[in-house]
């Protein structure tokens, strides 16, 4: 029954990103928002004197209902994506011999997600809070689909296969890396540095969670009994 | 560790406690991974990287909390 791989995604990814999203409002768009000031200059970090301190403060999620509703629906589009794609990943895994697939090392898979498709690219890429200005868009983009592609063959290499070869997963993940991302020769963020290390300490971490969430729910969902 | 299969795919101890779930997932075809495959890229591909701009504006804060490189 080939329609439960296709349930088992979108049910694992309304899961994960609705806990996904109920953690980013705690944690990343409060501190999105407070970034947000000082892109729009109504917070200035180094005020005309010099001085490097400036207010802290999030306004909190304030009041915009549909702003934040595009917020949970993206987030749910974006892990009902990656759902898909990890079980199509777990069943080809699991057709071709590899493994098993249970709830538990779901877990494990989720993991491996969260390391290939969001910690190998936020390396050269961090997550970027508002007011920051980055390379060309078209060639972040570029890098960040060909680390991802490779970090997820490189993780998944490493994870099923034996002897020599499996050393090419470690290549396939570090060679994006050496690489490099494309980067600007000059600083433009206008936000307090301290601020743009919470947010992507708080993006990576709340990712990690999704991700674990994904791959236990998707694995789940798919393992279950009479579904 | 590799997991010693037969050939219909399933491992002894899942032949023995899980017959009903074991062949309704050996019985996949590469049909509905292929197909979960491209259903998966054309969804991130419309809340990660597409650049039209309703989009861009409604996904915005969940590509920047999801480190989508944005704009």
């Amino acid at each position: 029954m080939s329609a439960k791989l296709l349930t088992s995604a979108v049910f694992a990814g309304v899961v994960a990103g609705l806990i996904a999203a109920l953690l980013q409002f705690y944690f990343v768009i409060p501190t999105l928002l407070e970034g947000e000031f000082f892109e729009s200059g109504e917070r200035i970090h180094f005020v005309t004197d010099g001085s490097p301190q400036s207010e802290r403060g999030s306004p909190g999620l304030g009041g915009d209902f549909g702003r934040h509703a595009m917020t949970v629906g993206f987030n749910i589009v974006t892990y009902i994506g990656f759902g898909f794609l990890l079980l199509a990943a777990m069943a080809m895994t699991e057709m071709k011999g590899f493994t098993t697939i249970t709830a538990r090392s779901g877990i494990i898979w989720g993991l491996g997600g969260f390391i290939a498709i969001q910690l190998a690219p936020a390396m050269g890429l961090p997550p970027v809070l508002p007011g920051t200005i980055g390379a060309e868009v078209e060639a972040r983009q570029a890098w960040w689909l060909g680390t991802l592609i490779a970090s997820g063959l490189g993780v998944w290499m490493i994870a099923f296969l034996r002897g020599p070869i499996a050393l090419v997963g470690v290549v396939l993940l570090a060679a994006p890396q050496f690489i490099g991302a494309p980067q600007l020769d000059t600083y433009w963020g206008v936000a307090p540095p301290e601020l743009s290390a919470q947010f992507v300490s708080y993006s990576l971490g709340t990712a990690a969670v999704g991700w674990t969430c994904l791959g236990f729910f998707a694995a789940w969902f798919w393992t279950r009994d009479n579904a | 560790m590799r997991i010693e299969t037969d050939p219909s795919g399933m491992t002894g101890h899942r032949r023995r406690h899980m017959t009903t779930t074991t062949q309704t997932r050996a019985d996949l075809s590469l049909m509905p991974i292929a197909f979960a495959t491209l259903a998966g890229l054309m969804l991130l591909f419309a809340s990660g990287y597409a650049q039209a701009s309703v989009l861009h504006g409604a996904a915005h804060d969940q590509r920047h909390a999801m480190a989508f490189p944005c704009h």
